[in-house]
């Protein structure tokens, strides 16, 4: 069993040096999170011992890549709260994910998919919501799914802490809406969204949910089904896991009903030379060769976190995000983004997203990098909640199951010298 | 001196609070061009606008924000080529960027004379993450000459 106690040995690369033979202290988790030696090894065995075309061939390497392919499916589906495995669908990140749905919608809108599919479509006099709080990644496919459609887009707005305003959840959204698309944790405030609310509007106007659940999953227990949302996103290298995959969950009878919208081998029922049909999700989701050993890696990664428990990990980061942003935000001229104080640290992810009074972004982050501690600079593809606490980047600490108090102790001894060193303020 | 304290050399950091050529203002004359630049990492941008006068440039203002190595390479690139002929502009400009991709490593003799001040940011082609934003108003520079230049040719 694996346990927090001991889980640094698990990350080889924390053990490298950095600029000047300094120890690397990683604290850009956020933007992707590092292998435990199990996801590495898992990834180099496949490929050594287990390589073979999935779903196709009946010789037995092809067998056992079928059954690593499934069986990694099925892990992260136990991860997320996943009914059945064939609610995970393989993407190549979260962004294709959220894509995915996009384009479907859009697909269906044009006919695509006949009858099966009608209750995707949208059109002119429909609205698409989505917040203020968005990555542009579940925030630029709406806004283009609205522009091909003739749909309005709309947003939910902010309060002063970065926290939703619900009260224009009822207002903003209304029986023209037909998707909410919105974050589960803000990769910038790291504010854990209030879902229910939400859920409950939708399901009061006959809306779709979409869920970004990129910084959840990682970090805290998920469970989709019980959350009530329709779709959510996620990806593998933010959970442990590798790079080149993520996954869409949806409900089995929704991802039966929307429509492809990439188009290919191995997805099909039936080709004639008039028209194709699909087969149910996942597969028809899937065309084309899968990046299998990533697959298997990201099911590892699953089963890696599952092992600790999510609770523990969130447990663990809180106490993280709780030094990183109470000793920040208590350096004079040091801004936090978002709550400060007194806040429901239950609510908060294990980051901290800052503003150097006098110093940009980027000249932070180099002081930072000097001393060994990496960091995130710049507007994190959330340039529209940047604009919104009125400025243009930041520099931002965030935390996974290996990082140490050490760790955040460094970040906010370091970020403090910052002022002098560019000899802004007294 | 540590790589953070050659990356920020006192020039640099007196010249992104200091900044020559800072607040842009209209330009007169006959060839005028005005150039934007945007470095997609970090979201920073530049307005740089040059008035020429026969092969030399007669002004340089800007207006940007971004950090204090895009915010001085600004201010010496103003300092440094305003009433500088083209064909020094151009010398310079090319070995500035050659400065850059130097990985950290002083160029000839020569071509330090030509960067005098700009010799400071050899630091920074050891960072790649950071050459974007030391090159973000040279870049806009050249192509505000070109646009001048395709003013005067159109007019």
């Amino acid at each position: 069993m694996q346990t927090l106690a001991n889980v640094r040995q698990d990350f080889p690369i924390l053990d490298r040096t950095v600029r000047n033979g300094k120890p690397l202290t990683y604290l850009d988790s956020a933007a992707t999170a590092q292998r435990p030696t199990r996801v590495l090894d898992a990834v180099a065995e496949f490929e050594r011992a287990h390589n073979g075309a999935v779903g196709r061939g009946a010789h037995m390497l092809a067998e056992e890549a079928t059954e690593a392919f499934e069986s990694a499916r099925e892990s992260v589906a136990r991860l997320v709260g996943a009914r059945e495995a064939r609610e995970i669908v393989w993407t190549e990140n979260a962004t294709a994910a959220i894509n995915l749905v996009a384009s479907g919608i859009g697909n269906a809108s044009q006919g695509i998919g006949g009858e099966a599919s009608a209750g995707f479509r949208i059109g002119p006099g429909d609205s698409i919501v989505v917040t203020q709080a968005e990555h542009h990644a579940n925030f630029v496919p709406w806004q283009q799914l609205a522009a091909r459609t003739g749909a309005t887009l709309r947003w939910i707005e902010l309060d002063g802490d970065g926290r939703l305003i619900l009260d224009q959840v009822n207002s903003v959204v209304d029986t023209s809406t037909k998707v909410i698309a919105f974050t589960h944790a803000s990769n910038v405030t790291g504010i854990i969204t209030d879902v229910a609310p939400i859920v409950a509007r939708a399901r009061e106007v006959g809306a779709f949910t979409f869920l970004d659940a990129c910084q959840s999953v990682p970090h805290i227990p998920v469970d989709f089904a019980s959350l009530g949302v329709d779709f959510a996103a996620f990806s593998g290298h933010k959970m442990l896991g590798p790079t080149g995959i993520g996954a869409l969950w949806g409900r089995g009878e929704l991802l039966d009903a929307l429509p492809p919208s990439v188009f290919g081998g191995g997805a099909v029922r039936t080709v004639t030379l008039e028209e194709t049909t699909w087969h149910p999700a996942p597969t028809r989701f899937e065309a084309g060769t899968q990046p299998v050993a990533q697959a298997v890696g990201m099911g590892v990664a699953a089963e890696y976190l599952m092992d600790i428990g999510m609770e523990a990990v969130a447990a663990h980061e809180r106490r993280i995000g709780h030094i990183l942003r109470e000793g920040a935000a208590a350096l004079p001229g040091v801004r936090l983004l978002g709550p400060v104080g007194d806040v429901n640290r239950q609510d908060v992810l294990g980051l901290a997203a800052v503003v150097v009074e006098g110093v940009h972004a980027h000249d932070v982050g180099q002081v930072l990098d000097d001393a060994g501690v990496a960091v995130r600079v710049g507007h994190h593809c959330a340039q529209p909640l940047h604009r919104h606490f009125g400025v243009a980047s930041s520099a931002r600490a965030s935390s996974h199951i290996y990082t140490t108090e050490e760790d955040a102790h460094l970040f906010v001894d370091v970020l403090g010298t910052v002022r002098d060193f560019f000899g802004v303020g007294a | 001196m540590s790589d953070l304290e050659q990356m920020y050399q006192q020039v640099i950091l007196d010249h992104a609070r200091a900044r020559h050529g800072a607040g842009l203002i209209e330009l007169d004359g006959p060839a005028v061009g005005e150039s934007h630049q945007i470095n997609t990492t970090c979201g920073d941008e530049i307005t740089l606008r040059v008035a020429l006068d026969g092969d030399s440039i007669s002004a340089i203002r800007w207006e940007g924000q971004g950090c204090s190595i895009s915010q001085a390479s600004a201010s010496v690139l103003a300092e440094l080529l305003e009433d500088a002929d083209l064909r020094t502009a151009d010398q310079t400009i090319e070995a500035f960027k050659a400065l850059m991709h130097n990985k950290g490593v002083a160029l000839d003799d020569e071509r330090d004379d030509l960067l005098d001040d700009a010799t400071a940011f050899v630091g920074v082609g050891k960072y790649p993450a950071r050459i974007k934003c030391a090159l973000l108003s040279w870049v806009a520079l050249r192509d505000a000459i070109a646009r001048a230049t395709v003013g005067t040719e159109g007019a």
